[in-house]
């Protein structure tokens, strides 16, 4: 690499950018799929992004001073032993005090130091307020009674709280229905009420028989309430006019996938609810269903499709 | 007065007031120029009718619809801020609108003004997302499901929308953290942000002077050619634009 500053155009090229550019894309593939790839690109986005602009600001950083007969010493004078006096330590010349003085050192010092000052103070607090948003996400199954709540072949509508100790802002909404045993397990139907457009609750499209509706404490301090619904033929989201049929696949309106729906087991032949996950699309019905599976995504968001890789990454849920 | 003369000769504050009191204006200034002044002021009265409220509001989900009743129906002259500040709201962003317009249709975004009008996007930004964050606070229905949808179309832009709705969600759900986090956004962050942003406002608009609508005489005379009362030439190559001086205001 040529000095630069001895002419009036940029610094010439260099090939750190190009480690910059691998990290950069090393990044952003480990990013999708794994994480040891994100803290290699990482590292090299940094070591080559140093490199980078350590080179191109040399001709800022210190102005190279001509040497005053215009030639560059071919090799240093000799050593003179030091009991020699003032001989042994001349006044540097100009030329040679313009490279690295103890000034310019105290002063890279003293920002680099209030650098990692500020860093100190600044990172831990930052984390505090970004990283508790997705850490611990998840939720202990839920108890939602014994298996003789749900009827055959009926739909319910189905409340209960994801964290009880928090309260009702917890409160979520499902609709179930059982649909018989499939190889000897009990098949259930669960899709959650978030429409899948931009979050508002969905609504049955059935008489809720809400004289019906019944309370039951169960165990871990959850408290459900079934509220048996006739005739459920479809769903239909209030907000924007997002319509699904009793499989949860979109019919009409906004909504870019079908309805998302609950994992559950059978404990002691009661029904637990697991975690939630997001649906492409329903083939066939009730028992028989082919359900497209994808990790659960926000409203608004494509699971499927093109449009998929615009949300490589989700959150932990 | 002897107290202001104290006060100038220890401080120079009073000589700096006299300056953006008195400065100059363009002749042709007129009524659409108070708009943003009345922007202004609308900030000034949600800070403080908000300032008022923050003494008795409670941000817990449990406790906020009640602590705003009792604001509402209990505390004296509660009704009539909480009023103020519910309503200033929108009074703030309309006449931000306006505003806006104004300077737009008057071309006072041109030359040097540019940084000036890109600082106030930034506070129409900052403004809009005060009212998203204290929409929540009341925590009814309306605030609650108005917040999830705003919160989820955040969350459909590419790549960092997931990201940017659990942020603001304080989570994967909204909730307790939701509701504080919008609190602590609401009356900390932002209203620092914007108030950062006025003063860097107000410093451009005295640096820079007030420019003439262009329709004024002094725009015609440039596009003329023809000189002043003065005598001068207006030498500039925009109509309208009043050559800033050494310290703002018309050049002499």
């Amino acid at each position: 690499m040529t000095p630069s500053g001895e002419s009036p155009h940029g610094p010439p090229p260099s090939l750190w950018p190009v480690g910059f550019a691998i990290g950069v894309v090393c990044i952003l593939v480990g990013l999708i799929v794994s994480w040891p790839a994100v803290a290699v690109g990482a590292a090299l986005t940094l070591i080559f992004g140093f490199l980078w602009v350590r080179d191109v600001t040399r001709g800022y950083r210190t102005v190279p001073q001509p040497s005053a007969d215009g030639v560059v010493p071919a090799e240093p004078a000799p050593a003179i032993p030091a009991d020699q006096g003032p001989a042994a330590m001349p006044e540097p010349s100009p030329a040679e005090a313009a490279t690295y003085p103890r000034s310019k050192f105290l002063e890279g010092a003293t920002l680099g130091l209030g650098a990692v000052i500020g860093g100190i103070v600044t990172v831990p607090a930052i984390g505090f307020a970004v990283v508790p948003s997705f850490l611990h996400q998840g939720h202990d199954e839920i108890d939602l009674g014994p298996l003789e709540n749900f009827k055959q072949n009926e739909w319910t509508v189905t409340h209960f709280y994801l964290e009880p100790a928090d309260g009702g802002v917890t409160k979520r909404t499902a609709f179930i229905r059982y649909n018989g045993m499939l190889e000897d397990k009990p098949s259930f139907t669960i899709i959650s009420n978030r429409c899948v457009h931009l979050g508002c609750p969905v609504q049955p499209g059935g008489l809720v028989q809400s004289e019906k509706s019944k309370d039951e404490d169960t165990t871990g301090g959850q408290e459900v309430t079934i509220i048996p619904v006739l005739g459920l033929s479809s769903f239909t989201c209030p907000c924007h006019g997002g319509s699904y049929d009793s499989e949860g696949n979109r019919i009409a309106g906004p909504p870019v996938r079908s309805l998302d729906r609950f994992e559950y087991s059978i404990q002691n032949g009661r029904l637990f609810l697991g975690d939630a996950y997001s649906v492409g699309h329903v083939e066939g019905q009730g028992a028989q269903a082919e359900i497209q599976k994808y990790d659960l995504a926000g409203p608004g968001q494509h699971v499927d499709g093109p449009e998929q890789w615009f949300y490589p990454i989700q959150p932990p849920h | 007065m002897y107290p202001v003369d104290w006060l100038e000769e220890r401080s120079g504050l009073i000589g700096g007031i006299r300056y953006f009191l008195l400065r100059k204006v363009p002749a042709e200034t007129n009524w659409f120029h108070t708009l943003g002044s009345a922007t202004l002021t609308a900030f000034l009265v949600q800070a403080i009718t908000g300032v008022i409220l923050a003494m008795y509001y409670k941000p817990s989900p449990d406790e906020a619809y009640e602590s705003i009743r009792h604001i509402t129906d209990d505390v004296t002259l509660g009704w009539l801020v909480r009023g103020m500040h519910r309503w200033g709201a929108s009074v703030f962003i309309i006449l931000m609108f306006f505003h806006m317009a104004r300077v737009f249709l008057f071309g006072a975004y041109k030359y040097p003004r540019e940084l000036n009008w890109i600082v106030g996007v930034l506070l129409l930004a900052l403004g809009m997302f005060e009212g998203f964050t204290g929409y929540l606070l009341p925590w009814d229905q309306t605030s609650y499901w108005a917040t999830v949808v705003g919160i989820n179309i955040n969350g459909t832009a590419p790549f960092l929308g997931p990201f940017i709705a659990s942020l603001l969600r304080g989570g994967s759900e909204i909730g307790t953290d939701t509701l504080a986090r919008f609190y602590s956004i609401h009356m900390l962050i932002l209203p620092g942000a914007i108030a950062g942003l006025i003063a860097l406002h107000l410093y451009l608009v005295v640096r820079l002077g007030v420019s003439a609508p262009p329709w004024s005489d002094a725009a015609a005379r440039e596009a003329a050619g023809t000189a002043d009362a003065d005598g001068e030439v207006p030498t500039t190559a925009r109509p309208g634009l009043t050559r800033p001086g050494p310290r703002g205001g018309i050049a002499r």
